[in-house]
């Protein structure tokens, strides 16, 4: 790092900590997100958690593409980046590199993140930088106003697909398991406190960490969600993942999800004939069941689940960089332009 | 048997050529050495195939590497050879178009079996069949006599094989009188490791030499004395690793961290192999996954406070396009190379062109105006690429430097230069938060700060829609566009007051003025002086700065009856010259993925002569 970087007093102070409060986040700009869009919750729930990482609001930086979600940064009163579409990855990915002592944060929907920036994604989350990725997935294309999205459900009707839309959606979580991502989290931006502690999750993993939010968009793509979020049928249709503890939903509490052979399944606690030791145990740190778990999406006769999929630790790409750096200094000593220039084969003319 | 003649030579063009297995491109590369070790100053041409390996013995297989050296000042890698040295049938059929006629031949008779005229397309064999009748012709058995003098060490046949290179290059260094040290000296450390390989190579190369020596199957054997070059101390260069170092250097005289997002592509990839040799001087390369990530992540470190830059040629340049623009409204420091190959789509990626000028000049969407510096030589792409990065940084923009395949690849004597003696470039980060605005604009440089992340108080959000003059929040008023087109044109048209005035060689008016760029510069040079040597009235402007042009271009070519603008392309820098200038300028274009040859523009300036007396 060179010495004008250096000057900069980068380390944290309890005293710079203590100054800055959810409040302190928020920008001279107005925001400008429809009445009732899922954003509005999630900009909330950030703000709201950021205090408490411990990381001074001059070492946070949120990049984002392009999109309703990607207006974010704007909204937040740290560095910010609104990029291009796609993209917002591969400069965050520039950004962490030039400075790894950074918290650096995206902000992607599903257009920006899954098809314009699907190769950035896949390749960011294979290398494990420490980015965290928020995904907003509202199954639609909001700002161009109302086309499919690639993860809305086959069949939509939208402006570009009247008859239907005929791709099959992608599945977040399955694509960045895929990808060998690290951290591979689902939260909604109606539930506040579960949205807070995926964050906090996300922000304390080292690597990559990759959130789908479910983000209701009120203009074209409105309750698309619901199913997840009313009160009357969530407890239901969702069942919150925690690591170490059993697969349990239901207003009571009472079904669990059973793996039939390597197939989950809704089994009923009341009737007798299972208990809750047939019942999934939840672990962070197992690739196969994460794999399971995330493939339950799209699938109507079980709930969705939402938490932490997986959670494992593998080496980020910027700290392997850094060691590759140290390592030649070590070796070689520190580059010396001069000598480099006259390395090889030199001749003097006199 | 006659006895040997001496002769002495102003300068030679060597052609060697061979299947691309042969080692054509190391030989080439060996020979160079060499003479630039003795103080010959030259100028060289690799011409590979795109194809890793066609298949052995095609004329698509055929790898063939130029050398032109002297004792007088050397431009180009030399319009055509005086000796082709032709491996196999195939080398000879592709690459006897080059050899003037009268010059030497050395075949490999080997190379001239059935299967390898077959696999050539000979009806006959053009050894044997009066086709080189006006040429000097050699046949050597080279693999024969390469297999003897490797017999008593029992090698594979494929390592006999490789040797091979090494009896033509000993052969070569008899006949223009020089040393073997240089590459018994590199055959020693690259195969250190490797005994076997270092003493067969070893032997072979004196196999050749020795093979001249006592043969005496030349007649004629030639000296060519050193240059007269300025005192100091050389190395050879390739156009690429000058490119690399010119990056390092400058982050180094910035005082910043190089950062280098960039996507393998050819001819530039090794300017990203360079960079990544050099992690002890805190170099951070990053192959991206494809050209876009490539650019992108590296605005997004400069961002972030390190000196951004990406490499690539023309199609990589395409896809990388929306992020220019980008760069452009954020107005962050970014340097690009593009080492330009020929087009479009894939094209031609192992041949040279000029046919990215309008690209980086033009293709943005909305008014992006991004300055451009085109390097002249080999060893000029360290100081293109050093001044981009200076204007970069200074104007806080991004700047493309553009070179091409025949310059990356190329090579030439460089007088190293003392790193006390160039600029400092360093820059400061804005670290004052009391009135500060993200888009105020120095009074001087109209650059805006560079606030980076990490800095207290600075917290500040930027991004691709327009911004407010001084905020740089959101606005999309009619005026406040208006004002940030306008700023953004006139921050970089602004910078023809921080650049040297361009000059002309030769007189500074006349009869024909000669405008080029870029890589043409040796072989415009070269065709202006041999006029010149003539007394006519003849005069070379070359222009390294594109974008914004040198103050004083259109009063300098206000001064000549003719313009002569030699691209290789079919007319791109002349557009722009009289779009600027107003003037009835003529082009001189070549588009066959190859460099001009001085003399074809020799003969169009004479045409133009004979043309202003009629």
């Amino acid at each position: 790092m060179s010495a004008l970087i250096q000057s900069i007093p980068l380390q944290s102070t309890p005293h710079e900590t203590s100054l800055f409060t959810s409040k302190d986040l928020q920008s001279d700009q107005e925001v400008r997100w429809c009445p009732g869009c899922g954003d509005y919750s999630i900009l909330a729930q950030a703000q709201r958690i950021m205090p408490d990482l411990g990381i001074p609001r001059h070492k946070i930086v949120f990049v984002s593409g392009i999109g309703c979600s990607s207006r974010f940064p704007y909204y937040m009163n740290t560095y910010g980046f609104h990029s291009i579409h796609g993209r917002a990855t591969s400069i965050a990915s520039g950004v962490k590199l030039a400075q790894p002592d950074l918290s650096v944060w995206v902000v992607t929907g599903d257009g920006d993140g899954m098809s314009i920036g699907g190769n950035h994604l896949i390749h960011l989350l294979r290398r494990n930088i420490d980015l965290k990725v928020l995904l907003f997935n509202n199954q639609i294309y909001g700002l161009t106003k109302g086309q499919y999205s690639p993860t809305s459900e086959k069949g939509k009707i939208t402006k570009s697909t009247p008859f239907g839309s005929l791709d099959y959606p992608f599945n977040p979580l399955t694509l960045a398991l895929g990808a060998s991502a690290t951290f591979v989290a689902r939260s909604l931006d109606r539930d506040q406190k579960h949205l807070q502690s995926i964050l906090k999750r996300a922000a304390d993993h080292v690597g990559t960490s990759f959130i789908e939010i479910y983000q209701n968009c009120s203009v074209f793509n409105d309750g698309s969600f619901s199913q997840f979020t009313d009160k009357e049928v969530k407890d239901d249709n969702v069942v919150v993942l925690e690591h170490g503890k059993p697969l349990l939903f239901g207003k009571e509490k009472n079904k669990g999800i059973r793996l039939n052979g390597l197939s989950p399944e809704v089994v009923s606690l009341i009737d007798g004939k299972f208990s809750v030791n047939d019942v999934v145990v939840h672990d962070e740190k197992d690739t196969a069941l994460s794999y399971i778990l995330a493939n339950m999406t799209y699938q109507s006769h079980l709930p969705r689940p939402i938490g932490v999929f997986l959670s494992i630790e593998r080496p980020t790409y910027e700290a392997e960089m850094l060691r590759q750096i140290e390592l030649s200094i070590k070796k070689q000593g520190k580059g010396d332009i001069q000598a480099l220039l006259h390395s090889g084969e030199t001749w003097t003319i006199k | 048997m006659a006895k040997t003649t001496h002769q002495e030579l102003k300068e030679v063009t060597i052609r060697f050529a061979g299947d691309s297995g042969d080692g054509m491109q190391l030989t080439g590369t060996q020979f160079t050495n060499t003479a630039a070790f003795i103080g010959n100053d030259l100028s060289t041409l690799p011409d590979y195939p795109a194809e890793i390996r066609a298949p052995q013995g095609t004329t698509n297989g055929v790898s063939g590497f130029q050398i032109h050296f002297g004792s007088v000042e050397i431009n180009t890698p030399g319009d055509s050879c005086d000796v082709l040295v032709a491996m196999n049938a195939a080398a000879l059929k592709v690459n006897l178009t080059w050899l003037l006629k009268g010059g030497t031949i050395i075949a490999n008779i080997e190379g001239f079996n059935d299967k390898n005229l077959k696999l050539a397309k000979y009806e006959s064999n053009p050894l044997k069949d009066g086709t080189l009748s006006e040429y000097q012709l050699f046949e050597v058995d080279i693999t024969k006599l390469t297999t003897i003098a490797l017999q008593e060490m029992n090698l594979s046949s494929k390592l006999v094989d490789r040797s091979k290179n090494f009896f033509a290059l000993g052969m070569m260094y008899w006949m223009y009188n020089l040393p073997l040290e240089t590459t018994l000296k590199w055959i020693d450390e690259k195969f250190a490791k490797k005994p076997e390989i270092r003493d067969a190579n070893i032997r072979v190369l004196k196999a050749g030499w020795n093979y001249s020596e006592t043969t005496e199957i030349f007649k004629v054997r030639y000296q060519v004395a050193p240059a007269k070059l300025t005192p100091g101390n050389y190395r050879n260069i390739t156009g690429n690793q000058a490119a690399a170092w010119g990056l390092m250097t400058a982050a180094k005289k910035a005082n910043l961290e190089l950062f280098l997002g960039s996507y393998p592509i050819t001819p530039a990839s090794e300017i990203l192999h360079e960079l990544s040799m050099h992690k002890n001087f805190g170099v951070k390369t990053f192959q991206a996954e494809d050209e876009i990530a490539g650019i992108t992540s590296a605005i997004g470190a400069s961002f972030a406070g390190a000196l951004g830059t990406t490499t690539t040629s023309g199609p990589g340049l395409a896809l990388k396009t929306e992020a220019l623009g980008l760069a452009v409204m954020v107005e962050l420091p970014l340097v690009v190379v593009d080492v330009q190959r020929g087009g479009p789509s894939t094209g031609l990626p192992t041949k040279t062109e000029q046919a990215d000028l309008l690209q980086v000049m033009y293709g943005r969407n909305g008014e992006a105006p991004i300055p451009i510096i085109a390097a002249a030589t080999p060893a000029d792409c360290f100081n293109a690429v050093f001044e981009s990065a200076r204007i970069a940084i200074k104007y806080m923009t991004p700047v493309i430097c553009l070179t091409d395949g025949y310059l990356g690849n190329g090579s030439e004597p460089w007088l190293i230069p003392d790193m006390d003696n160039l600029p400092d470039i360093s820059t400061r980060f804005r670290t004052d938060p009391a009135g500060f605005y993200p888009y105020e604009r120095d009074k001087e440089t109209l650059a805006r700060p560079w606030a980076i992340p990490g800095t207290p108080g600075l917290e500040h959000r930027i991004g691709g829609l327009e911004k407010h003059n001084l905020t740089g929040n959101i606005d999309y008023s009619p005026k406040n566009h208006d004002l940030m087109v306008h700023l953004r044109a006139e921050k970089i048209a602004h910078i023809a007051e921080d650049i040297p005035l361009a000059e002309i060689e030769g007189d500074q008016k006349g009869d024909v003025l000669v405008v080029g760029w870029g890589s043409t510069y040796g072989a415009i040079r070269t065709a202006v002086q041999r006029h010149r040597l003539k007394g006519h009235s003849v005069s070379h402007l070359h222009l390294r700065y594109i974008n914004p042009m040198q103050k004083n271009v259109g009063e300098l070519l206000s001064q000549f009856k003719t313009v002569l603008v030699p691209e290789l392309n079919l007319g791109q820098l002349i557009k722009i010259l009289r779009s600027n200038y107003l003037v009835p300028a003529l082009g001189l274009n070549k588009i066959m993925g190859l460099p001009f040859q001085a003399e074809e523009i020799e003969t169009k300036i004479d045409e133009l002569l004979q043309g202003n007396k009629s």
